[in-house]
């Protein structure tokens, strides 16, 4: 894989981070693994507590991506941080209101209002 | 019908293998101008559907296959995708929208093909299913 280990390009903004997709496809296990634990590595590691997860490039995800985004979601509220979800496409959009995991994700649309009151 | 085509392929439980097959039938489709907006749900549904008959059919027992039929006769495309593993009831998948089931990290990919294409059957055994998507009729 052309860019290694690292899946999200990160930025911080004030007191949050903003963390963004590289992949336009996110599908099998490994790759989500592969964000899982740059994610963790942020609240866990780096002791940042803030996380938004910009989802501008994403065109495809798939349910193995849905569930480690749930593991994810539980870990980075055990270690005491909060997970924002941005700039989903309509039809990736869909794909999480039809399985209702709009209402367990605070999903937002874009970087400014997830960076409003976080 | 000059768009119609069809092909069968069998590939070993290979998710990377099951990716290729899903790139084909997707670039065919393109080619003969199924709209894109019917082309995620399509991806989707074949993606779920190639890693269901690779992961929880054949466990990835490398030993074993996985058949994938896809035909297109220029309105629906349709796709059968069969494992050898022992099958499952489709109805005894738990609905992951409820109360109970909504923070499990699994059990959401029946679903997501249910939604996104026209028909979604397996046989009795429950080691092959078919997915079918009529495309959308332009409207202009």
């Amino acid at each position: 894989m052309s860019a290694g280990q690292r899946r999200l390009d990160i930025e911080q903004i004030g007191d949050v981070t903003i963390a963004k997709f590289v992949d336009k496809k996110i599908l099998d296990e490994n790759n989500i693994q592969m964000i899982g634990n740059q994610l963790f590595g942020l609240v866990e590691e780096d002791g940042r507590k803030k996380v938004v997860l910009d989802f501008t490039a994403v065109e495809y995800l798939s349910s193995a991506a849905l569930g480690k985004l749930i593991t994810m979601d539980k870990k980075v509220k055990a270690a005491g941080g909060k997970l924002r979800l941005c700039s989903i496409r309509p039809d990736i959009y869909e794909v999480f209101a039809i399985t209702r995991l709009n209402k367990l994700f605070d999903i937002v649309d874009d970087q400014d209002a997830a960076l409003a009151g976080f | 019908m000059a768009d119609a085509f069809e092909f069968n392929v069998t590939i070993p439980s290979d998710t990377s293998q099951g990716h290729e097959v899903q790139e084909r039938i997707l670039s065919e489709l393109e080619k003969v101008g199924f709209p894109d907006q019917d082309l995620f749900g399509v991806k989707l549904a074949l993606e779920e559907g190639i890693v269901n008959a690779i992961k929880h059919g054949n466990g990835m027992d490398p030993s074993k296959n996985v058949l994938v039929e896809c035909e297109y006769d220029g309105v629906r495309v349709r796709v059968v995708i069969e494992d050898e593993g022992p099958g499952f009831d489709p109805s005894e998948v738990p609905d992951p929208t409820e109360d109970d089931n909504i923070e499990k990290p699994s059990g959401r990919g029946l679903m997501l093909m249910r939604a996104f294409m026209s028909r979604v059957e397996y046989n009795d055994k429950g080691n092959r299913v078919i997915l079918e998507k009529a495309r959308t009729i332009d409207k202009d």
